[in-house]
């Protein structure tokens, strides 16, 4: 978008987006300075994993098994200290969820973008073109949006199995994941932009514009995307946090990504397992970290969100 | 307006039947249906001579004109699992799901409309901030683990409700249902519950921030600055309006409601269409899992047909590009 | 306990009548999966067994032991002058719930019916040719050559009845090209202690005792069979007093369930091995093994041996399976004839050595290779690969881990693509041969009965001719010290990596039990109640 906006345009538009009312707004929230340190908290920690975990739960040589099951701030019958204890594996839980958000973060944050980029970017075309164009997107929407999220996943994930040969599928899982996710969520975006592009191109001001020999991929990034961001909005923060769960729920099913790389998302379908058994603290921590993530972005969404729309401010 | 209908019609079929291919075409790469039919010790040449009893030696596109053939027919086959006609055994379970999924769909719509309008109406109260805060918990675990807690709390701990199944069913006809026994009613809380967190919070976010729209609206000032009461501009025109992109999204949830009992009806041991998806998947059971792709596609497509056309009905403006 | 009050009340008063009726129980028995077939010869699968069992009758049956006993066959052996026919006697007075009789022409019917070619029984029956019967209650079976084994191959063929089977047109096992159901998938007629009552498969099925069957009365009069799929609903369903009886328990809630009042565990072992394989020979097309400059290391008997070494199997089975399992360094469970000792005992576990081992075939640094695993197959099948990926990881063998449900697990095994994987087998037969026919003997076409799931294409003709060689031996000393013979040989070569025999645990109300069955098919007859 910032290819067609000339240099003052942007600078002009940078300014105005971060000198006003968005970090005046900031700071009057409680919430999304909360949520935002959280956020950041969390990101931060995932990223510096390799750097601040106590352990390394991914390098099988320093696993040993008898450490497993070790109660939290307990030290193992190996003498291994764990502050938050220690899973079936004998890994470090503390380790493992710096590892994992690492792993749920880039699931996530990768679907997600594919998904919106794809949905947005078809959803202006088709709401604004109409016609056959239109037709056949939003088709191919109905297509996707008739299966569940969590079936076309599973299909993808399926297919990709079956065309990339099984001794590179552990190295490819990720991204494997990051399309199947992606690709099983972009109709929402698509569908709600279409309607709001339509909605929008109706208006007189996209007339006149148009009238005016406005460029169409001016209008829609300079007119119309600002008016159809709120939704987005909404949707792609729900949709972050469900593309982590979706990735969560792909493991429950059993083609997540493999135990030894695990996500948060897999940590809380093995820790699962542990709920009766009294080992809580598999299950618990993870979980928790795992509403924390989704909660502080959900939050930081909202807010954005009012922040955006312009008539709400 | 037939001519509209009519057109979205044949492009509701044209959905179906790429569904179907695609339906099909992923059954190639889930896995292999002999290995869970014959015995461990079965040999090769047996497990062949299955494969072309079952025409899976066929080349595709002869298996797909039989697909399509019997499905026409509403014929989907013998399962592979369970040996009997999946279209039977689908309708068996459909009531099932369609009783979970409409009892979670009004808990989600009714809870989802008060806490939406109500969150809309005092933007800036600390209840608003609570609401939208705590909605977010419910939608930032996994449906998996949201039931098993509920299990866990309220069959394990508090022996209060059933842990799995739908209690004692009556039969109306070939309709089984579980609404009218005590132990019905009793099982399908916690499945419904557990189904409708995500869409409640969906629903009320949207409920939220479409009212929030609305209000800004100049008509709505218009109606303030004539003096009409607060209620009849909240409720009259506000909610009113609403309601349109409320009602997309709700009936378009109605498939997600359906594909989400998945993993609820799994966890819940719920004997509905969606375990018998997901035992089906388990045991590559290509005739069952083929037929209810198909029917989700087809509530899908038939919801969206109708969501269109009420669309084209409540929102004029949309006739001249609707209807061209 | 109020139930338990009632039935004994019902009891007393119905004694008067019924001298020979225990109290009226009912039992809600729940497992995993449900039956796939009530249909006798359509599936040979042990769930379905299981059920079948307690409706339909087998000729023999297998105690805890392993040994065959007596159930509608009273008495078997060769024939007098000829090795090639089994000769079993039948069990007079016994009737079909329908009323009918049992008869010699039912067994004739119901053996013909278990080898035709819609049967999933076939494979056991494949060397017979014909079935004959002498009088009622004799029967003859004419194999193509000795086969003094065959009786281990009829406890799961169910007996029909001949004329049920004609009336209702279910003398064919189900076609599934057809595009109809048999009656027989959801309707039955057997001679077996229960009843069907009420049939909803995957959701609720009720048996009740049968009042004529021949032997005494078991105490359960009602069973309520509820398959749960999912463990963790399972476990919560006894806990919450909503079923009787939990088959399929997960090994990590055994110790809470066994110290919540009213609820015990069950343990014992079953008749299953769960043991890695690796890929012999050549490096195939699209190997994971790297690091090795095109060499084969699983050719190498010392990077073989430095694996068992690494494989701490008795931390595998205090963490991982929580003491529910029997470590072992063969491929053969205790239950099985040609078991022995000495080759079930493991070495301790010696990572020093292992690295030495390693070091001496070359592979000092070590190489990677990635392990195939199921995820729902066995019991924590995907922990226990897990465990050994980092065992293997303190030798220098650097494993990646493909993990999939078994439906995906089972073409990638069976194909052959594969390097290094998981499996877990079952003995039902309780003979080694059936382990050396399927696991060791080579994958040819020219015998294309044996080898199905030698998945590392071990090749040894020298071994393979031997195997063959056992289905028809007679002299049995003389085939024991063959078996024992076989066993040298596979475990000097390696050719499996066992880790440990599999446990069972049933879960159930603390004032019944259920005796854990080696081959995980208990039969609620042998309930008993406090």
């Amino acid at each position: 978008m910032t290819d067609i906006a000339t240099p003052e345009g942007r600078q002009g538009r940078i300014a105005r987006f971060f000198d006003s009312d968005i970090v005046f707004s900031y700071r009057r929230s409680p919430i999304a300075i909360l949520a935002s340190i959280v956020a950041l908290g969390l990101i931060l920690a995932a990223v510096l994993a390799p750097w601040i975990a106590p352990y390394d739960p991914f390098n099988p040589r320093t696993l040993n098994l008898m450490d497993g099951f070790t109660k939290p701030m307990s030290s193992s019958f190996a003498g291994n200290y764990f502050l938050l204890g220690s899973d079936h594996q004998g890994r470090d839980v503390l380790s493992t969820i710096l590892y994992g958000s690492r792993v749920s973060l880039l699931v996530g944050l990768s679907a997600t973008l594919f998904a919106m980029t794809l949905g947005v970017g078809l959803g202006l075309v088709a709401g604004y073109r109409g016609g056959l164009l239109d037709t056949v997107i939003m088709r191919i929407a109905d297509i996707q949006l008739s299966f569940p999220a969590i079936l076309i996943a599973l299909l993808i994930f399926g297919v990709a199995r079956g065309l990339i040969p099984a001794s590179q599928q552990e190295n490819v899982v990720l991204w494997v994941l990051v399309l199947a996710i992606g690709l099983s969520n972009w109709a929402q975006f698509a569908r709600t932009v279409r309607g709001a592009t339509m909605v929008e191109r109706q208006k007189d001001y996209v007339s006149a514009a148009r009238i005016m020999g406005v460029p169409p991929f001016f209008i829609l990034i300079k007119h119309i995307l600002p008016n159809v961001i709120g939704p987005v909005l909404v949707i792609a923060t729900i949709g972050l946090a469900l593309a982590i769960i979706e990735e969560a729920t792909l493991s429950y099913l059993g083609v997540g990504v493999p135990p030894t790389q695990p996500s948060l998302g897999t940590l809380i379908r093995i820790g699962q397992q542990f709920l009766f058994s009294g080992e809580w603290w598999i299950l618990a921590f993870p979980a928790f970290t795992l509403i924390l993530l989704a909660l502080s972005v959900n939050l930081l969404g909202d807010w954005l969100r009012d922040a955006l729309n312009p008539r709400l401010r | 307006m037939l001519a509209f209908i009519l057109r979205r019609l044949g492009q509701s079929i044209v959905v179906m039947l790429v569904v179907a291919v695609v339906s099909f075409l992923m059954f190639r790469y889930v896995g292999d249906p002999i290995i869970s039919m014959v015995g461990q010790e079965a040999s090769i040449a047996d497990q062949e001579a299955l494969r072309d009893r079952l025409g899976l030696n066929d080349p595709f596109y002869v298996q797909f004109f039989r697909f399509i053939t019997n499905a026409l027919q509403g014929q989907f086959g013998i399962s592979y699992r369970l040996q009997q006609p999946v279209t039977e055994l689908i309708l068996s379970r459909l009531p099932a799901t369609i009783e979970l999924a409409l009892v979670s769909a009004t808990m989600a719509l009714a809870v989802g409309l008060v806490l939406g309008v109500f969150t809309a109406l005092r933007p800036r109260s600390w209840s608003t901030g609570a609401i939208m805060s705590a909605s977010l918990v419910g939608v930032s675990l996994p449906t998996f683990l949201i039931g098993i807690g509920l299990i866990y709390i309220f069959a394990v701990e508090l022996k209060w409700l059933p842990s799995f199944g739908r209690g004692e069913v009556v039969n109306l006809g070939w309709w089984r249902t579980g609404f009218l026994t005590e132990s019905g009613l009793r099982s399908i809380i916690l499945p419904a519950i557990t189904l409708s967190l995500f869409q409640m919070t969906l629903i009320m976010r949207l409920v939220r921030a479409e009212m929030l729209e609305v209000l800004r609206q100049d008509y709505i000032k218009f109606a303030r600055a004539r003096g009409l009461s607060k209620r009849a501009i909240n409720f009259g025109h506000a909610l009113k309006n609403t309601l349109v992109p409320v009602i997309t999204i709700t009936g378009l949830q109605l498939g997600s409601v359906i594909a989400f009992a998945i993993v609820t009806e799994t966890v819940f041991q719920w004997p509905g269409v969606g375990s018998l998806f997901v035992n089906s998947v388990a045991v590559v059971d290509v005739p069952v899992m083929a037929a209810y792709l198909m029917f989700v596609a087809f509530i899908f497509v038939a919801i969206n047909l109708i969501v269109d056309v009420l669309y084209y009905i409540v929102d004029p403006r949309l006739r001249v590009a609707g209807g061209r | 306990m109020k139930k338990t009050l009632t039935g004994i009340a019902v009891a007393l008063l119905a004694s008067s009548v019924l001298v020979s009726a225990a109290s009226a129980e009912t039992v809600r028995w729940a497992r995993a999966s449900d039956a796939l077939t009530l249909d006798p010869h359509s599936q040979n699968q042990g769930v379905t067994h299981n059920f079948n069992h307690h409706i339909y009758e087998t000729l023999m049956d297998r105690d805890a032991e392993g040994t065959l006993t007596p159930r509608l066959a009273t008495d078997w052996y060769v024939k007098e002058g000829d090795e090639t026919v089994w000769i079993f006697e039948l069990r007079e007075g016994v009737k079909f719930h329908n009323g009918a009789d049992f008869t010699a022409e039912d067994v004739v019917f119901s053996l013909d019916r278990a080898k035709s070619e819609g049967s999933n029984m076939r494979q056991l029956h494949a060397d017979v040719v014909e079935i004959r019967a002498v009088d009622d209650h004799t029967v003859e079976v004419q194999m193509a050559g000795p086969s003094p084994l065959y009786p281990n191959n009829v406890t799961n063929t169910f007996m029909m009845d001949k004329d049920w089977s004609e009336e209702n047109d279910v003398v064919e096992v189900q076609d599934f090209g057809a595009g109809e159901d048999n009656y027989a998938v959801r309707n039955t007629n057997g001679t077996g202690p229960y009843v069907l009552v009420e049939r909803d498969p995957d959701v609720r099925s009720v048996l009740r005792v049968f009042e004529d069957h021949w032997a005494d009365a078991p105490a359960v009069t009602e069973i309520v069979y509820t398959p749960i799929a999912d463990a963790a609903t399972r476990v919560a369903a006894l806990l919450s007093g909503e079923v009787d009886i939990v088959q399929d328990v997960p090994v990590q809630d055994i110790e809470r369930l066994a110290s919540t009042d009213g609820v015990k565990v069950e343990t014992g072992p079953e008749n299953r091995i769960i043991y890695f394989g690796y890929r012999f020979g050549d490096l195939r097309d699209g190997t994971s093994i790297s690091g090795t400059d095109g060499a084969n290391p699983f050719d190498d008997v010392r990077v073989l041996e430095a694996m068992s070494l690494a494989i701490d199997r008795d931390a595998i089975r205090q963490v991982v399976m929580r003491g529910q399992s029997i470590p072992t360094c063969v491929a053969n469970p205790p239950f099985v004839a040609g078991w022995a000792p000495e080759f079930d005992a493991c070495p301790p576990t010696d990572v020093e050595r292992a690295r030495e081992l390693m070091a001496e075939a070359g592979y000092a640094d070590g190489f990677s290779v990635t392990l195939d695993t199921p995820n729902d197959r066995y019991v924590n099948d995907e922990a226990i690969s897990q465990a050994v990926v980092g065992m293997l990881g303190q030798i220098g063998i650097e494993v990646s881990l493909g993990s999939r449900p078994v439906a995906q697990h089972s073409p990638l095994i069976l194909n052959n693509e594969t390097d290094f994987y998981l499996l877990g087998w079952g003995v039902p037969t309780f003979d080694s041969a059936y382990i050396f026919n399927d696991l060791i003997h080579s994958k040819t076409a020219e015998f294309d009965n044996y080898g199905t799931y030698n998945i590392g294409l071990y090749e040894n003709p020298e071994l393979d001719e031997k195997i063959r060689s056992l289905g028809t031996m007679t002299d049995l000393e003389a085939r024991d010290a063959l078996v024992h013979e076989i066993w040298t040989t596979v475990q000097e070569d390696r050719v499996l990596l066992p880790v440990h025999n599999q446990v069972l645990a049933y879960a159930m109300r603390s004032d019944i039990t259920l005796p854990v069955h080696p081959e995980n098919q208990p039969m609620l007859t042998t309930v008993t109640f406090e």
